[in-house]
């Protein structure tokens, strides 16, 4: 059986005293920086990207992967206590998980997040363990062309599915892709977009890019208004959830981790659309749809479940593909590279202790995570006391200190600096950041399969619609961009995303 | 309702993209642009600044149509003051050392929010910095001065 092998494997490293070590640490982290309000995991995992650079690329994988979905999953405490997501991606939570703490069961919502998001974590990292390794091998067996076609794919559907307007996304992809060519080209040894600055023939760092897009230009936007201070006090009482409590979440709990593993592996879809699918599906099937919105139990349990089966089943493209589906996976993926790892189907076989550990890895991090958020509740509340005048210029300072390491050298920070102004004016403008950090990734991938496929076919660009998996791709990107543009689709699209009010 | 094309959220965005695209494809018209069969180094970014420059035309055009104005208020005043310190840090850095350049970063960066006060910049600065200095000197073994000279 060689999935045991595997798994036995991936637990004999995760289960080593340093992993576990680092897996707590990335947990915690995650944990606490996903209570913060204002503060994400895409954030998070982009300001600790260059810190992680100093560590071996196990431990740096490991803890990363912890800070996410521990991210994840803190957000759904802020939510219930507060009526504040953390993140998108619990801003559903927030509508039912909030009425039930205002009518004192706290308690059983936290409780209830905690056992489905474990319960779909758990399912996530199966699904992994059984998908990962053949779509690998099938991956093996791609081309350029199919490779290329396939990367325009994930690119589409990632633009054309994330929140916001589909032609700004796809242009925001574009123009990731160009600033991925900025360096020397690799064919012909030539400073493409490099202005005459010495550094930027070697490209722009993929820290600099994320921390400017997305650190940066996040910490402006929330200074933008006055800061609001949030009084509360919340005593949690029982946390035990009834037996009818139980029953009422169980459905929830499997159609939400089913929706949620769905939309987690595919490209552009991610824990957001989840949650607030599973909340439609739930409030639609329900037989009493009208108690949602006033304490439902099954809001909280199937949205929960749903972000993080998602959070899981991401990493399925990203591991074995190469391919991130959302910007939180480019920055996975750009951890890889970092570490000196070429990401694709051959990590699996080349590395195997690194891919079965990770997966381990996320498992017990999951259970660490049930242990971790409910005795600890009242200590993460505790940490929505801070003000945000004392977080942002921390958040700052991790940022330029881990740029800056990475070359020691001031040009990286004067790039974040203007990668930050232009994240910023194009949060203004309503363009979407996410889909750039996926062109930006994919970008130098995709022109030198483009230039392969090429080659082979002898400058025929036939070569992408005649081979049956390449075809394949490339219908299925046409037919992504079809339904989107059809306007019942889009206005779906855009309730799926405003369910949870104007966030 | 009459918007001005200054406030013009897609009137703008197109603009930028539309910038964006005519600067790649200009700077791209330096890089042999080879052919389909051998493409050159200009082949990829030419392609894509003229898609570029389309989706702008596109955005530019509807923004005129739809006239939706920018949300919120910009807050430049924050933008200035947050890139400068990260700028400040990287400059500060290279001359004088680490502390002088957390000391100027954090400096600017709490001038960037929204009150100011002395007291909390003080004690910030010095608990961030040393708690900088544990993790990243000792704890990491980063190899920088404190202070450049000393």
């Amino acid at each position: 059986m060689e999935i045991f092998n595997n798994l036995i494997l991936g637990f004999s490293v995760a289960l080593s005293l340093q992993n576990l070590l680092y897996c707590f640490i990335g947990v915690f982290v995650g944990t606490a920086i996903g209570v913060l309000p204002g503060v994400g995991p895409l954030v998070t995992i982009a300001v600790l990207l260059p810190i992680t650079f100093n560590l071996a690329p196990i431990p740096a994988l490991i803890m990363l992967a912890g800070i996410y979905y521990g991210a994840q999953y803190g957000g759904s405490t802020t939510s219930i206590l507060m009526n504040l997501p953390g993140e998108t991606s619990s801003v559903v939570t927030c509508i039912d998980g909030y009425q039930m703490a205002r009518q004192g069961r706290a308690g059983p919502a936290l409780a209830i997040a905690a056992v489905g998001s474990f319960a779909a974590g758990c399912v996530g990292t199966l699904l992994i363990v059984l998908f990962g390794p053949p779509i690998a091998e099938m991956a093996l067996k791609f081309g350029a062309p199919e490779y290329f076609s396939l990367m325009l794919m994930a690119l589409v559907a990632a633009a054309c599915l994330a929140h916001g307007d589909m032609v700004k996304s796809l242009a925001m992809v574009v123009v990731g892709l160009m600033l991925g060519i900025v360096g020397t080209d690799v064919n012909s040894g030539m400073a493409r977009y490099s202005f005459g600055i010495s550094e930027l023939t070697d490209g722009i760092g993929f820290t600099v890019v994320a921390v400017g897009l997305f650190a940066v230009s996040e910490i402006v936007k929330n200074l933008e208004t006055a800061e609001q201070q949030h009084v509360f006090t919340k005593n949690i009482k029982d946390i035990m959830p009834t037996r009818k409590d139980l029953k009422d979440s169980t459905w929830p709990i499997v159609r939400g981790t089913a929706i949620g593993a769905f939309f987690g592996a595919l490209p552009g879809t991610g824990p957001a659309i989840s949650s607030f699918s599973t909340y439609m599906v739930e409030k639609k099937i329900s037989k009493h749809p009208e108690k949602f919105g006033t304490g439902a139990i099954e809001g909280v349990a199937g949205p929960e479940a749903a972000n993080n089966a998602a959070a899981q089943t991401a990493f399925i493209p990203t591991l074995t593909l190469g391919i991130p589906g959302s910007a939180t996976m480019a920055l996975m993926l750009g951890a890889l590279t970092i570490q000196g790892i070429a990401p694709g189907p051959q990590v699996m076989t080349q590395k195997p202790d690194l891919f079965w550990g990770l997966i381990a890895s996320m498992w017990i991090g999951n259970l660490m995570l049930v242990v971790l958020n409910l005795p600890l509740v009242g200590m993460w509340v505790q940490l929505l006391k801070i003000p945000y005048r004392w977080l942002f210029p921390s958040i700052i300072m991790f940022s330029a200190i881990g740029n800056y390491s990475i070359n020691n050298s001031p040009m990286d920070l004067y790039l974040v600096a203007g990668m930050g102004i232009l994240g910023y004016v194009l949060m203004k403008l309503e363009c979407e950041p996410a889909p750039l950090i996926l062109g930006f990734v994919l970008g130098p991938l995709m022109e030198e399969n483009l230039r392969r496929a090429l080659l082979i076919s002898r400058g025929d660009p036939s070569v992408f619609f005649t081979r049956p998996i390449s075809l394949a791709f490339m219908i299925a990107s046409v037919v992504i961009l079809i339904i989107m543009i059809m306007p019942a689709f889009r206005k779906k699209k855009e309730e799926a995303y405003e369910e949870g009010g104007d966030y | 309702m009459k918007v001005d094309l200054r406030s013009n959220k897609d009137f703008l965005a197109g603009l930028l993209l539309i910038g964006i695209g005519v600067l790649g494809f200009y700077m791209a018209l330096d890089y042999p642009f080879g052919s389909t069969l051998r493409m050159g180094p200009g082949y990829f970014p030419r392609v894509l600044a003229g898609i570029l420059i389309a989706f702008g035309i596109f955005t530019l055009v509807r923004g005129i149509v739809t006239a939706e104005k920018v949300k919120g208020v910009w807050g430049w005043k924050p933008l200035t003051l947050i890139t400068a310190s990260l700028v400040a840090f990287g400059w500060i850095m290279d001359r004088f050392g680490f502390i002088p350049a957390l000391v100027a970063m954090f400096f600017l960066a709490t001038l960037g929010g929204h009150e100011f006060k002395w007291k909390e910049f003080v004690i910030l600065t010095v608990v961030m910095s040393l708690s900088a200095i544990g993790i990243f000197i000792y704890g990491l073994g980063m190899p920088y001065q404190l202070i450049q000279g000393f």
